[in-house]
């Protein structure tokens, strides 16, 4: 007689957008029939051939998707085991996964007829990546960056205004990505009826974490079938991504969930390391309720949210998306942290192995593969998912190194 | 019957609106909140809303932020606020509300919180980033200690939802007059009026406050055609804020401002100014 029985399918959320314990919808009244009326409108695009038809010609004539599945021969080498595969989302337009997601909400906004579009950032790159779609559709863009982050970046602050787009300083709080999306919040609760909020990672109340997926796992599908022309298996033994608020290694894990000979590996952000300022908030946090939705989040005993620290800025963040605290809990994703310095070192060695810059984001990814490899089998396959360019982090980087 | 029940069942009798006040815990000072809430207490008020300063106070407009901002650079803590209800209660029957968002009640551990709310005289809570859907625990161990539970409505929520917020809700229902935050403009008074008739009819098993924008008498008079009462808290904290932030005034100068203010917001009686 045997034991086994066949896992029932992966299904998370439920009806109400919760992941386990985690998700939901904290959010002020005047929001509840705008999630209302976004879960349903999303629900009939996502189910209409025609939207995702519009979703895919875009991706494909615009974003330049497929983005290629790169054999990394010489990193391979010098690392000396698994063989190691980058998903080429930095060769995206804009540079990162990020237009994935906002090319999907922009054609759900003018579906829904919303006539102006708002968004947070944190490094920029979402809010570029926003920018550019409402450029291309010709819609009114404000978006949301911490004073700091401004000046921080400040590259990406002139591209999203040459494209167009209002950048508005957030002043509050720590002048960063949390305080941001507090900001773009409040603008949502005031101009909730004509505008469509654009949120930039698997975080939020239901449905934008499950939504955000949802655009981005054609990162993981294009994945399954360029692994299978290249080495005959759709299945790699091991799939890295880092995570800030999780979007690109929901994208690239989501259709391995199901896989469960595939190892699924999150890198978070340990900053100056555990013990000083970061942001690994799955690693150290505990549950808790930040802008929407229930998940770990880096809180103190009070429950006030701290300030992360990241030398990335698009991992520089408190909270965590829901289905990560849940992929965490159900341990089907383990989680790793990489130090501003790892970080760096992978900058470095990616660079000059395989001549791809990678974003600081990235290099979190990457920095877990000298770890990793020693202990893997050298038939095995590995993707790592290559998030985006490094260009937007030259001078973070050259003050660095 | 609850305190905040009885208050307003004898409000209604004497055909009086009620007035509740808002003030966040800590704020300008936690040496001064307990002088102010006494002070606003004497002066009229028939509720009260303490706050408790969360970092993301994602409702709020910015004289409520900063003065979240301030009170937590003070280092103000959750259990500030039962030790400032207690001072409350030494010296006054009025009702007392905590507002506050669910991270911080949640990280305190929700039946905790609530036993610590009761045993301090707290009657009641109000969480704005917690519907009625993500409620069923806070539900539940609030009426384990009997404290009420008040949930808000929307201009935007519809009929059906206003029924179901008005069955979950104990205490009042609070009807939010704007799409916008704390401290806005009130729009359009037909808009605002039309909305409040239309909740005024649906909800039946709770007084029906209104809050969000009102400034002074007349706002409130405006606004309270439809409803049993009225919450003013950013114009109040702005208030506090300008005083206890004038150098020139001694602390009796500021309380007397404060207590005419309050005056001025039940009964229009014009405000003098602090000399």
């Amino acid at each position: 007689m045997s034991t086994l029985t066949a896992a029932p399918p992966y299904a998370a959320p439920d009806a109400t957008g919760h992941f386990g314990m985690h998700g939901g919808t904290f959010v002020p009244e005047i929001l509840i029939p705008a999630l209302e009326e976004l879960k349903l409108a999303f629900a009939t695009a996502w189910a209409d051939p025609s939207f995702r038809d519009d979703y895919h010609s875009l991706l494909r004539h615009y974003v330049g998707r497929p983005t290629p599945l790169t054999f990394a021969n010489r990193l391979t080498e010098a690392l000396g085991g698994a063989k190691i595969y980058l998903k080429r989302e930095d060769l995206c337009h804009t540079g990162a996964h990020k237009i994935n997601n906002t090319i999907g909400q922009i054609l759900l906004a003018l579906r829904m007829g919303k006539k102006r579009i708002i968004a947070e950032t944190g490094a920029g790159q979402h809010g570029v990546a926003t920018a550019t779609v409402c450029a291309k559709f010709g819609v009114q863009c404000v978006v949301y960056m911490g004073a700091e982050d401004m000046e921080r970046q400040a590259l990406n602050v002139q591209r999203m205004e040459l494209l167009g787009a209002e950048v508005r300083p957030a002043t509050s709080g720590s002048q960063t990505l949390k305080d941001a999306t507090n900001e773009a919040i409040r603008d949502w609760v005031t101009n909730v009826n004509d505008t469509f909020y654009i949120i930039g990672s698997v975080v939020g109340p239901h449905p934008y974490p499950m939504m955000v997926r949802d655009f981005h796992r054609v990162i993981g599908e294009e994945t399954r079938a360029q692994l299978l022309r290249a080495e005959g298996r759709e299945l790699p033994d091991a799939a890295i991504a880092c995570v800030g608020g999780g979007s690109n290694a929901m994208g690239l894990f989501y259709p391995y969930l199901n896989d469960p000979d595939v190892a699924l590996h999150g890198v978070e952000a340990s900053g100056e390391g555990l013990q000083g300022r970061h942001a690994a908030t799955l690693t150290c946090g505990s549950p808790g309720v930040l802008h929407g939705a229930m998940s770990y989040l880096l809180h103190d005993d009070q429950g006030q949210v701290q300030l992360a620290h990241s030398i990335s800025a698009g991992l520089d963040y408190p909270g965590v998306g829901p289905e990560h605290a849940f992929l965490k809990d159900t341990q089907r994703v383990t989680y790793h942290t990489a130090t501003d310095d790892e970080a760096l070192e992978a900058v470095k060695l990616l660079s000059r192995t395989e001549g791809i810059i990678p974003a600081l984001e990235t290099a979190h990814a990457i920095a877990l593969l000298p770890r990793l490899i020693p202990i893997l089998s050298p038939e095995a396959l590995v993707v790592v998912n290559c998030s985006g360019r490094g260009d937007k982090d030259m001078a973070t980087i050259s003050a660095a190194l | 019957m609850s305190r905040l029940r009885s208050t307003f069942h004898t409000l209604r009798q004497n055909s009086e609106k009620a007035m509740g006040l808002f003030l966040t815990n800590g704020f300008p000072h936690p040496d001064a909140t307990g002088r102010i809430l006494k002070a606003i207490d004497e002066a009229g008020a028939d509720f009260i809303e303490l706050g408790m300063p969360f970092s993301d106070p994602l409702a709020e407009g910015l004289p409520i932020q900063r003065s979240s901002e301030r009170a937590l650079r003070h280092g103000v803590t959750m259990d500030d606020a039962f030790r400032t209800v207690e001072s409350f209660r030494a010296h006054s029957d009025t009702p007392l509300l905590l507002m506050g968002y669910i991270n911080p009640v949640h990280r305190y551990g929700v039946s905790n919180f609530c036993k610590a709310a009761r045993s301090s005289g707290v009657d009641g809570l109000i969480l704005p980033d917690l519907p009625p859907e993500e409620s069923h625990l806070l539900v539940e161990a609030a009426d384990a200690e009997g404290l009420d539970l008040v949930f808000l409505i929307a201009p935007n929520t519809s009929d059906e939802r206003v029924r179901t917020i008005d069955a979950t809700s104990s205490g009042f229902v609070y009807a939010v007059s704007i799409t916008g935050l704390t401290g806005t403009g009130l729009g359009q008074v037909d808009a605002v009026a039309a909305y409040l008739k239309r909740a005024q009819q649906l909800v039946t098993q709770n007084p029906l406050l209104v809050g969000f924008g009102i400034k002074n008498h007349v706002d409130a008079q405006r606004l309270t055609a439809h409803t049993d009462g009225f919450i003013v808290g950013s114009a109040l904290i702005q208030h506090v804020e300008t005083l206890w932030d004038d150098p020139t005034l001694s602390e009796d100068q500021r309380l007397a401002s404060l207590r005419a203010f309050v005056h001025a917001l039940k009964d229009g009686t014009p405000v003098p100014s602090p000399s």
